[in-house]
């Protein structure tokens, strides 16, 4: 019964890393922008939040409310007066752009919070669980993965029942003939930044709650982004959510083997999927 | 009176000039065709009314404001809707969804509806939720000139509607322009084929290597003429 205990945390914590890699994903899928700052700025939203739990003194689940629509605007702000202007044919000048962007927020982040770890307490929430017979899962972790799947479901209604959504999926297709159906493509890509950023929040939020941060934990987190977005498929959320649970399984597989063997286990598993499906699991028709 | 309005217009493509000062007019109610070669800068032409490519303000004047150097999105929201070449659906969207972000820039009330839309080209209903690039090319230019019309246009740009298509679905899709024109928008149309721009257009525009070279109403244009104008005059 240790192995299906074993599995169930896995899979639970897939929805955490899902949550890490659905941003990444949504941006990528209508910009073709490779965000590298992404691991930051959820760290970055996760400073924030604390700061609102420690100024306001109240719930995390609310400060992270609070957090959202700040980093929406963020988010909004970033894109229309930095990413908007290096976006084009040649991949290049984004990925240094948001390296650049990397750096800049770890160290103001260091220069803010100092190299302390910090945690944002969830109170009694971190060490309620629940008992299922076999296996006893903890709150925290479902709470994350049933926010992974609304994320998700939210996502995807967005992208397939608004207007919004038509005019995210027309600019992904072809710019120019969006511009044609009065679209502004620089409009929409903030838009969608903003809306990344608050499902950034979200997942800063579990993270604050789930384990120790301080500013340079960022890249490691996006790696773990990046590999759940790349085996699920480019630009499928559902397919994200399938590669952070393949990652999180792998994880408590291989730390049930032994410790050491986390998170080599995780890039294994990466590995092995890409070798079978080199395009991942649900590629979108088209590129 | 003059609706659409291009005065001294040049375009150009980095290093390269695609336009040498091209004048052309389009009056309310008309229907006015461009015909050319390829290469001649009919669809540069197209693209800079519709302000894909950039110009001096002063060179495209509409309905009294210059709009050379209004950016796509403002000029549609103006009413200037194109049906750019190559049709450009969306491939990630339905027919239904291709047809509805017509609007998105422009939401007014008119002629020009889904229902009306369908009623005109009764066979996307049909096929309304499969993917827009899943037709065939008669099937997908329909949509694309749908989508440009959702938006009730004052102005409609189609631009090379029957290139490659069969001459019996062109036959079909030019069937529909009387009622397009009826629902009171002023056409472009930019054709390589000579004979159905001729049937449509009241007045005729020849270009050839980035100038017109020949105007006029279709019946006071000789064949010679348009010969010249069309292939320049040694050839």
């Amino acid at each position: 019964m240790i192995w299906l205990d074993t599995i169930v945390q896995g899979i639970l914590l897939g929805g955490l890393y899902a949550l890490f890699a659905a941003g990444l994903s949504l941006v990528f899928g209508i910009m073709r922008l490779v965000n590298l700052a992404h691991g930051d700025l959820i760290v970055m939203a996760a400073y924030l939040i604390l700061t609102v739990v420690s100024v306001l003194g109240i719930n995390p689940f609310l400060a992270a409310l609070i957090a959202m629509p700040i980093m929406f605007a963020l988010g909004w702000l970033l894109q229309r007066i930095v990413l908007n202007r290096v976006l084009g044919d040649d991949i290049l000048p984004p990925l240094l752009v948001t390296f650049g962007l990397s750096i800049v927020l770890q160290n103001a982040l260091l220069e803010g919070f100092s190299a302390d770890s910090q945690r944002v307490s969830g109170g009694a929430l971190e060490t309620a669980s629940w008992n299922l017979g076999p296996v006893t899962v903890g709150i925290m972790p479902l709470l994350t993965f049933a926010s992974a799947i609304l994320v998700i479901v939210a996502l995807n209604q967005l992208f397939y029942r608004t207007a919004l959504g038509r005019a995210f999926r027309a600019t992904s297709d072809d710019p120019v003939t969006a511009s044609l159906m009065g679209i502004k493509p620089a409009g929409v890509f903030a838009m969608a930044t903003g809306i990344a950023m608050i499902v950034v929040t979200i997942a800063a939020l579990y993270l604050g709650m789930r384990a120790n941060f301080d500013p340079t934990v960022g890249p490691a987190r996006l790696l773990y982004a990046f590999e759940a977005v790349i085996i699920g498929g480019l630009g499928s959320l559902w397919g994200t959510l399938a590669g952070g649970i393949i990652i999180g399984v792998a994880q408590t597989l291989g730390a049930s083997i032994s410790p050491e063997w986390q998170i080599l286990a995780g890039h294994v598993a990466f590995l092995v999927v890409l070798l079978i499906k080199p395009r991942g699991l649900f590629p979108r028709a088209f590129d | 009176m003059t609706l659409l309005q291009t005065q001294g217009l040049t375009a150009h493509y980095g290093d390269f000039q695609a336009l040498f000062g091209v004048d052309i007019a389009l009056d309310a109610g008309q229907t006015i065709a461009i015909i050319g070669a390829n290469g001649a800068g009919k669809t540069t032409l197209m693209r800079s009314i519709a302000g894909v490519l950039r110009n001096a303000p002063e060179m495209i004047r509409y309905d009294g404001t210059a709009i050379g150097a209004r950016p796509a999105d403002e000029v549609m929201a103006m009413g200037i809707s194109m049906v750019p070449e190559g049709r450009k659906l969306f491939a990630s969207l339905s027919v239904e969804e291709n047809l509805l972000i017509g609007t998105y820039g422009r939401k007014i009330a008119g002629h020009w509806t889904l229902d009306t839309v369908y009623r005109l080209f009764p066979i996307l209903k049909e096929k309304r939720r499969v993917p827009g690039t899943a037709l065939s090319g008669g099937q997908q230019q329909m949509v694309a000139i749908g989508r440009a019309l959702m938006s009730n246009p004052r102005v409609l740009l189609c631009d090379e509607i029957s290139l490659g298509l069969a001459p019996v679905v062109i036959r079909d899709i030019y069937a529909a322009l009387p009622e397009i024109q009826n629902s009171g928008a002023s056409v472009i149309v930019v054709e390589q084929d000579i004979g159905q721009a001729m049937k449509v257009a009241t007045t005729v525009y020849c270009m050839m290597e980035g100038r017109v070279t020949l105007s006029g109403a279709p019946a006071d244009l000789s064949r010679d003429a348009i010969h010249a104008a069309y292939f320049g005059a040694h050839a």
